[in-house]
């Protein structure tokens, strides 16, 4: 297990939940690194208030990469010059490819993602696209030279688990790259059948921001995360497609 | 005037670095497009805001 690590653009990383800032709050971030011992936390970028001298990089522990997300986007174009704006921060390659033209349902536009897949990976970002589970858009998004895939459980924030499980373990078969789930994961059992399946990392926010005691939470999901990490890697018992199967002697009754 | 951040203000005439610090700005957290270029850094004195220039000021939030 220690051995075991997730690897992205050549970076490795040991801790396999990514945390959505999300409205942050000082409180979220600390729990999602020292309770939940994320290692990669998602930022927007935005214009600045530059009434305020506080950044939110001043509560970021060091160590922690950084993956600026591309929210806010409506096409690849849109994208890409929050991609470079981001890159010019400096603070890495990493990039969360995030395009919605839906503002009720925030579904991602899986056409535009490629696009802008394609656009900045040819320019050395490391590119995780955010996208709706689907076979031949995630093979488009390989083509095209994404890091990692990204595709949602359930609409973002709803913290409704694994409506789109039987696709994302199309992704997770047939696709050669860490299949994140991102979007929708809302309790540690989600985020463990997950990983049980095959996923390579959890990414939550709203899981962690709106539960009752956020510390205790997010030491949750890392039970949870590595517990299903470890049966992936342990191989699941089989299932039967009908009847029983005894698990006891069949011999040695105490009769007769 | 300059628009800045989508805002009319009265800038025209500043380099880049005296009206960042007439902000609360850090400049080391932001990052500055001018007329749809991002400018480098090293850039930010020598730059002078004119009338009708639009300049954005960009740095990280809470997201994702």
């Amino acid at each position: 297990m220690n051995n075991d690590k997730l690897i992205i653009g050549g970076h490795e990383f040991h801790s396999r939940f990514i945390l959505g800032s999300g409205k942050y709050s000082l409180k979220l971030i600390e729990a999602a690194v020292k309770d939940a011992g994320a290692e990669i936390i998602t930022l927007a970028v935005r214009r600045a208030n530059t009434q305020e001298k506080e950044n939110i990089l001043d509560y970021i522990p060091k160590g922690v990469t950084l993956l600026p997300n591309t929210s806010g986007a409506r096409t690849a174009e849109e994208a890409v010059r929050i991609a470079r704006l981001a890159r010019a921060l400096g603070c890495g390659d990493f990039v969360k490819i995030e395009i919605m033209r839906d503002s009720k349902y925030l579904l991602p536009d899986n056409q535009e993602t490629i696009r802008a897949t394609e656009i900045l990976a040819k320019e050395g970002f490391v590119v995780m696209p955010y996208m709706y589970p689907d076979l031949n858009a995630a093979r488009d998004l390989v083509n095209a030279g994404a890091a990692t895939i990204m595709p949602l459980a359930s609409p973002i924030g709803s913290n409704k688990g694994l409506a789109t499980r039987d696709f994302i373990q199309i992704l997770i078969d047939e696709i050669d790259l860490p299949i994140i789930v991102d979007a929708g994961i809302g309790k540690p059992s989600q985020a463990c059948e997950a990983m049980e399946m095959g996923a390579a990392a959890i990414m939550a926010n709203t899981a962690l921001a709106t539960a009752g005691d956020l510390p205790m939470m997010s030491s949750a999901f890392r039970q949870a995360i590595e517990a299903g990490r470890k049966a992936y890697l342990a191989g699941l018992g089989r299932v039967l497609t009908r009847g029983a199967s005894a698990s006891d002697p069949l011999t040695g009754f105490l009769r007769d | 005037m300059v628009k800045i951040n989508g805002e009319h203000v009265n800038a025209a005439g500043q380099s880049v670095s005296q009206y960042l610090a007439s902000t609360a700005c850090n400049p080391i957290r932001i990052v500055i497009e001018l007329n749809g270029e991002i400018l480098p850094r090293e850039k930010y004195d020598t730059t002078v805001l004119a009338d009708g220039d639009q300049l954005e000021i960009i740095s990280f939030m809470g997201g994702g």
